[in-house]
């Protein structure tokens, strides 16, 4: 009789059961451990056989007829389908089969539902996040936009068809096969939907067109004079070379937008200040691209080129691949999330894109009744506010319910409820205007490029592109290069949307979108052009353009860009590689001179004479074994901060630091300029002793660095690809790669040039690519991080775009057959 | 001696089957009825439980580890974290398992002892 033990082992065995089958831990929660660990069940399950055979067979229903799937050495498809929607089909069921975990974590990301299954986040981060992207109306812009992605039958073919794909994987998943991070997460995937595209795709809206300064400009106007903000926030910088050469004539503007007679009293000298704060996209995303007319390259042909700047994830937010239909045969980077080759080529053209980085994002101050807000004073009248209620749900928490009022100028984002990121509690109210909150269909364009055969094309392509506003550039066989910067801009009165508007009646409001052929755009035609195009998310054109653009533009590599290739000829794909991966710094360029002219020898001691002479001698590039980037780098924010610090700190409110060029160009001007003084000393400072002083404050830091290790580029800047979830053990850390933000291969951190291309159009296309990443997003497979190196070192894969009759190509690795 | 092995061999070939088509946790069902049909001394049960589980985990997870270059186990150890010790990961993979097919398999000796 052994029933008293029986029942403390029966007790504790389930017990320990128990414990191993639930998730631990209060922000950061372990996996489940005993499924996680189960050699049948758990993360064992995902880590590949080295060698594994991709090659197989699949009947999938809704297929409309058969389809083959060849894989390369990197297990990069090369697609062949019987039609545009099989190709589509096909496309979301690779991205499922190899990226799923991604594709839908991003989709939870734009929707506002990262505290689903991340929980509320330290400090409520995630929930914060989630209302961000709830309020700013996400989701009710994918919905609009889904709405007319259908209206369009073929939009709505190609969409079911990806996501018919993406469910033909996901439904015959067992648990086993779930990509890690939902076995680390513990969550599980949810049918794909059309609605999740549209989702992926305003993301990238947000991404790309959803930042802007509108808080901080708003209190700079009301903390500074003038005199101040006028020069620490100028309207144009001196040394832009904009995307459509300095020079060229514009028509006059089709529609004159009118500043409100109260501009004057209730906008530009009205002194409010705003304590509330937003989510910002990385404010470096950004890219290159420019295409060369064959009159400048060695083979006669065009050359285009392009890498968009973005954050250098892993999964990589790119997906490799080549597809063929009776129609065309497009090669390049697709998103997982949504179908279709984004950046790449076909048998006729080439295209790339660059974000424009345009303001489209505004506020406007409203006066609610009382704190029920159902009712804000607009025109004349209490207008009754829509309300609607979020229900954001959050891991192992009750659900979060979100009050969230629109108005007739958009939906209302902070109001005494929510502050964002910000802990000061605020009485204000104010609603936001998005363009990508606009019905569009993006998506349109992305499908007529794959069959793109010319310029007209190309240009009838755009026709459908409103927002993220980007530079899209163009070469073809025929020799035509050409770019234009594409989207539905608003036409905005000088200085309307810099800061945050009256909200009290209409006449605030965007009155008019600027014409399509209104758009900053060049074509090259003949000898006399400068035979290139390019832009790098610098202002598109000088102030001779019609239409008010705003003044938050980068103009470092812009210059570069331009000037290498204004001095190149007999161009080569080999010479492209070398200037995508080119480590000048032109900021340091131009500033080194003034540091060197100012600084005061006489101050130093040895040491800091020999860090001096590192950096007098270092050769502007900024190469990942250089120490002159990191003292270049640490003088000048010392710099700044002795020149800025004393005003910027009399004052809690946000402020926007002017950019690197505003202050350079200031000081090389005026050295006397008014902020070089510290104002909290009876002495009036010089520039001399600014610098002077700034770089005696470095000189212990970079003596530190040098005993740490840390004092060469590389190694100080660090660069990542890191897993969406930011864990270093499923990142790629510590890249020997150079470069940085004002050079062209603009290499930082956590963000860079997420996809070098080369293309060379040619009879035969030439083409090279590279991306920090890898095909399959599952940190167990050997194909994870595949190009991570090469991309680091520069170095590129020749991208094979494979012909009909190379079925038996030893380059083919494995064959997928996709049957109806 | 041969009820032990033959317990050992039973109790791994049934979770294995079990984790084919069932939650990880029924390698603590399959314990559990193994040794309450195979009579053993309580603590011999244990031990068998524990041996077999350990053996079927901690073989699959090595073998799986093998065939993967431990890709994937390395990344996995310093996330739990173990400091990246793969063979730590392994054999914490092979203990976890094994005290429920212990736990289990032992449960199962008192419930054939208590008839």
């Amino acid at each position: 009789m052994r029933i008293v033990p029986f029942l403390i082992s029966l007790f504790l065995t389930t017990g320990l059961i128990i414990c191993l089958n639930r998730q631990w831990g209060d922000l950061k929660k372990t996996p489940v451990l005993g499924s996680f660990l189960s050699p049948q069940h758990g993360f064992w399950q995902n880590a590949e056989a080295v060698g594994t055979d991709f090659s197989g067979s699949v009947t999938l229903p809704g297929l409309a007829g058969k389809g083959d799937v060849y894989f390369d050495e990197y297990l990069i498809p090369h697609v062949n389908a019987n039609s545009e929607a099989d190709a589509c089909y096909i496309q979301g069921y690779l991205h499922a089969k190899f990226r799923l975990w991604q594709m839908e974590f991003q989709t939870f990301a734009a929707s506002g539902r990262l505290s689903e299954v991340l929980g509320a986040g330290k400090d409520d981060s995630y929930l914060k996040y989630d209302r961000s992207m709830r309020r700013l109306g996400m989701v009710t812009a994918a919905q609009a936009s889904l709405a007319e992605m259908e209206k369009d039958s073929n939009s709505k073919k190609d969409c079911d068809a990806y996501t018919a794909g993406v469910n033909a994987w996901i439904s015959q998943l067992k648990e086993s096969d779930l990509p890690l991070e939902y076995k680390l997460l513990n969550y599980k995937p949810e049918p794909w939907t059309n609605l999740k595209i549209a989702l992926f795709i305003k993301y990238m809206a947000y991404d790309l067109a959803g930042g802007d300064n509108d808080f901080e400009m708003t209190n700079a106007k009301s903390f500074f004079s003038k005199e101040d903000f006028a020069k620490l926030y100028p309207a144009i910088q001196d040394s832009l070379d904009p995307i459509i050469p300095k020079g060229k004539r514009f028509l006059p503007p089709g529609f004159v937008p009118k500043a409100p007679a109260t501009a004057d009293s209730l906008y530009f000298n009205n002194p409010i200040t705003v304590t509330d704060q937003e989510l910002k996209p990385e404010k470096d995303n950004g890219s290159n691209n420019w295409a060369i007319s064959g009159r400048k390259t060695l083979s006669h042909a065009p050359i285009l080129c392009n890498d968009p700047h973005l954050s250098t994830n892993l999964p990589s937010i790119w997906y490799q691949m080549q597809i063929h239909t009776p129609d065309y045969n497009a090669y390049g980077v697709s998103f997982p999330g949504a179908p279709f080759i984004i950046i790449g080529f076909n048998d006729d053209c080439a295209w790339g894109i660059t974000n424009a980085g345009r303001d489209v994002r505004d506020y406007y101050s409203i006066r609610f009744k009382d704190e029920t807000r159902r009712e804000y004073w607009f025109n004349g009248n209490w207008k009754p506010a829509v309300l609607r209620v979020d229900t954001i749900k959050i891991k192992g928490e009750a659900a979060f319910y979100d009050t969230v009022a629109t108005t007739d100028l958009g939906p209302v984002m902070f109001d005494p409820t929510y502050t964002g990121y910000s802990d000061i509690a605020s009485s204000r109210s104010y609603a936001v205007r998005w363009k990508a909150a606009d019905t569009s269909n993006e998506l349109s364009t992305f499908s007529r490029f794959q069959s793109i055969r010319n310029y007209n094309d190309y240009k009838e392509a755009l026709q459908t592109f409103k927002c993220p506003g980007q530079n899209f550039v163009f070469a073809d066989k025929a020799g035509e290069v050409a770019i234009r910067q594409e989207g539905i801009f608003p036409a905005k009165w000088k200085g309307q949307g810099l800061y945050v508007m009256p909200g009290e009646d209409s006449s605030y409001v965007w009155q008019d979108t600027i014409a399509r052929d209104e758009n900053p755009y060049m074509i090259l035609d003949t000898a006399g052009d400068r035979g290139f195009v390019s832009s790098a998310n610098q202002e598109p054109a000088d102030s001779t353009y019609p239409y008010y653009l705003g003044s938050d533009f980068p103009i470092y590599r812009g210059l570069i860009i331009n000037r290498i290739l204004n001095n190149m000829n007999s161009i080569t794909p080999a010479d492209m590689m070398k200037m995508q991966t080119d480590n000048f710094d032109v900021f340091a360029e131009m500033a080194r001179p003034l540091l060197l002219k100012n600084i005061d020898r006489s101050k130093l001691n040895d040491k800091a004479t020999a860090w001096l002479n590192t950096f007098r001698q270092w050769n502007l590039i900024n190469n990942p074994g250089e120490q002159g980037p990191v003292i270049f780098k640490y003088w000048w924010s010392q710099l700044l901060k002795e020149i800025l610090d004393d005003e910027f700190s009399k004052t809690s409110l946000a402020l926007h630091t002017p950019h690197e060029s505003t202050v350079l160009e200031a000081l090389l001007k005026d050295t006397a300029w008014s902020f070089i003084d510290n104002v909290n000393t009876p002495e009036k400072e010089t520039l001399g002793q600014v610098v002077t002083g700034a770089f005696l404050k470095i000189v212990p830091k970079l003596q530190q660095d040098e005993k740490d290790d840390h004092i060469t580029w590389a190694k100080n800047k660090d660069t990542w690809a890191r897993h969406l979830l930011r864990l270093p053990a499923l990142s790629r850390t510590h890249l020997p790669i150079g470069g940085g933000v004002h050079c062209i291969n603009a290499a930082k951190q956590f963000h860079g040039p997420s996809w070098r291309m080369i293309v060379q159009l040619t009879s035969k296309t030439e083409a090279y690519g590279v991306y920090p990443g890898g095909q399959s997003g599952n940190p167990g497979s050997p194909y994870y991080d595949t190009f991570i190196d090469s991309w680091a070192s520069g170095r590129y894969y020749p991208l094979w775009v494979m012909a009909q009759d190379e079925i038996k190509d030893k380059r083919v690795k494995w064959v997928m057959h996709f049957n109806k | 001696m041969i009820k032990f092995l033959v317990s050992i061999l039973l109790i791994a070939l049934l979770s294995f089957v079990c984790g084919l088509f069932l939650p990880w946790w029924t390698i603590g069902v399959a314990a559990f009825v193994v040794s309450a049909l195979i009579p053993l001394k309580p603590l011999h049960a244990f031990f068998a439980g524990f041996l077999a589980i350990f053996l079927l985990w901690g073989g699959l997870a090595f073998g799986i580890d093998q065939q993967n270059n431990s890709i994937l186990s390395a990344k996995i150890a310093a996330i739990l974290p173990l400091g990246g010790s793969v063979i730590a990961l392994i054999l914490v993979t092979a203990f976890v398992g094994a005290l429920v097919g212990g736990g289990a398999a032992i449960t199962g000796a008192f419930l054939k002892a208590a008839r």
